[in-house]
């Protein structure tokens, strides 16, 4: 019998796991959340008022649908929530749960690790009431709190909306949404948006209803500066010439999102530069295979939404399968493929139309702090690059100045890093080259690591 | 600690309502009224504007990626074990520092 594990029981995890159990085998479902669906298709907690149904919208089926299947397929899989794995070595991973370390032997491994959010930092953004876009929906649906009174949603991506309306919806008092770029760039971008008509509607419609409801949409503007004492008070925007400030009490700050490609990175998976997203991303083949026994599937290989995620999932397993002695139906691949190409085809459109504000982060004034973590300024990172010498690449950078070393690892300021040492150094964007991944891939205090295994 | 924080506003605000049963926290040894389901972040940010200072530059924060990537809410229960406040459920009873011990924490979530 085939010893598979799957990480991350979100959209592709559950498809991966339900198309194995389908084929007789009980997968090992490792996730670090206490409860399964991901980030978007999140269970909230115990005890809300919160109808989900009408949070979720238009996807209120396809949430319902995949906790149907993970429910119904509960029993047959070995699902270890509250779970961390930090390392990937050989054909062992080595997990944390509640504080015990342990380990878990595969034969096969599928990745379904999800993303994060990707942020350009601007002066202000460490202030207390200063959350991540995808933070802002994440603590509405687990536990029911707005992350403010009056939000401001601000960056470049199409969640934007989506989570401005959400508030709205269920009584916040939505500030603005500040797009940073500029509508002539969504337009250019059609074509390749055009190939999920359904999801290029719903944004449509997202941008009609916060019109009605009062909510100024700003095209092209871009946070000076995040303002206030002790919290946040107001987001200081720019558009060409004129600049200006939205009072606000809380910030949603999201530049579209990014693969956890951490533990693809521990487990072998070769990385290439992709130039629409500007991110280094693990290389596959159509089905998601990364190497020897290794697959990936969902946002964790490459951006393609939740309903790429759950294709991919069953096509990840399906070619696991394959390779395993268990051939699968021609039909089915090739659909499952079209699939995953179509949707994921739809996401490079969206990552033109809500690009990476490059320029924005390149610059980031130097007394911003660049790394939250370990409170590093760009100035610092700049200055330690301008020495005879100097660092030229973002590894050499992170070991001189310690960004990116701290408690997140380079999650959170690892892009605009790169864009930083980029115009630093007058290189291109894909010569600064990749922060590596390292196990642990989150913390973990060294006495963890020293107990045997459980 | 995080003194200078308007006393009984939140940074947080509930959208709905929870039903889950009241439960008692210390946060750095003042008692915070919670209930069954909230995160410990949740529980501190629905009643203060935030949760502790950097432990570099002193600083206010708050958390920032809510969904357990970034780091930036490790709180310590009992002077020991660090954990995520946006990912760990408050339990009755539950003792919790803000800063860290003097030492290396024996354990995490």
């Amino acid at each position: 019998m085939t010893r598979v594990a799957i990480v991350g029981a979100g959209p592709a995890g559950i498809r991966a796991a339900a198309a194995l159990v389908e084929a007789g085998i009980r997968p090992v479902l490792l996730d670090e959340a206490a409860r399964p669906g991901g980030q978007g298709y999140r269970t909230p907690s115990p005890g809300l008022d919160l109808d989900m149904a009408a949070l979720m919208g238009s996807e209120a089926a396809h949430h319902a649908r995949l906790h149907g299947l993970f429910a119904a397929i509960h029993d047959r899989v070995d699902y270890r929530p509250e779970t961390l794995v930090w390392a990937v070595d050989g054909r062992t991973l080595h997990v944390a749960t509640q504080g015990r370390a342990g380990m878990v032997a595969f034969d096969a491994l599928l990745l379904a690790t999800g993303a994060t959010d990707r942020v350009v930092p601007c002066p202000g953004w460490t202030k207390p009431g200063v959350f991540t876009l995808g933070g802002a929906q994440a603590i509405l649906k687990d536990q029911g709190c707005f992350i403010g009174r009056r939000v401001a949603f601000v960056g470049s991506s199409p969640l934007l909306l989506l989570a401005a309306l959400q508030y709205q919806s269920l009584g916040a008092h939505v500030a603005a949404v500040v797009d940073t770029t500029p509508f002539g760039a969504k337009l250019a971008a059609l074509p390749d948006l055009a190939a999920s008509p359904r999801t290029l509607r719903r944004g449509i419609a997202y941008r009609t209803k916060l019109r009605a409801a009062g909510i100024p949409v700003h095209d092209g503007a871009a946070p000076v500066a995040i303002e206030g004492r002790d919290g946040v008070e107001g987001v200081r925007l720019r558009h060409g010439a004129r600049e200006w400030t939205i009072a606000c009490d809380a910030v949603a700050l999201g530049h579209g999102l990014k693969p956890e490609t951490q533990l693809a990175d521990l487990a072998g998976a070769q990385f290439a530069y992709d130039p629409v997203f500007r991110q280094w991303l693990p290389e596959t083949d159509a089905d998601g295979r990364a190497g020897p026994s290794l697959y990936l599937a969902g946002d964790g290989a490459a951006i393609g939404g939740a309903y790429a995620a759950e294709a991919s999932g069953t096509l990840a397993a399906a070619a696991l399968l394959a390779d395993h002695g268990r051939p699968q139906p021609k039909a089915t691949l090739r659909r499952l493929r079209q699939e995953v190409a179509r949707l994921r085809r739809f996401q490079r459109g969206l990552a033109r139309a809500f690009a990476w504000p490059a320029g924005q982060a390149a610059a980031l004034p130097d007394d911003a702090t660049l790394c939250r973590c370990e409170g590093i300024t760009a100035g610092e990172v700049r200055r330690a690059m301008a020495q005879p010498l100097g660092p030229r690449e973002v590894n050499r950078v992170k070991a001189i100045t310690r960004v990116g070393m701290g408690r997140c690892q380079g999650r959170i300021c690892g892009p605009a890093l790169a864009d930083i040492v980029a115009a630093a150094a007058g290189l291109d964007h894909a010569a600064v080259g990749r922060l590596r991944g390292q196990a642990p891939v989150k913390p973990i205090p060294l006495v963890l690591g020293a107990e045997p295994a459980g | 600690m995080v003194k200078n924080v308007q006393a009984g506003v939140g940074q947080f605000v509930p959208a709905v309502r929870r039903h889950g049963a009241p439960i008692r926290i210390t946060v750095d040894g003042e008692a915070l009224d919670a209930r069954a389901g909230d995160s410990i972040l949740a529980a501190v940010l629905l009643r203060r504007r935030a949760l502790r200072r950097h432990e570099f530059g002193g600083e206010l924060r708050a958390g920032f990626c809510l969904m357990g990537a970034c780091q930036d809410c490790w709180v310590w229960l009992d002077r020991e074990r660090r954990v995520r406040a946006c990912t760990t459920t408050v339990t009755e009873g539950m003792r919790i520092d803000l800063d860290a011990p003097d030492e290396e924490p024996a354990s995490f979530d």
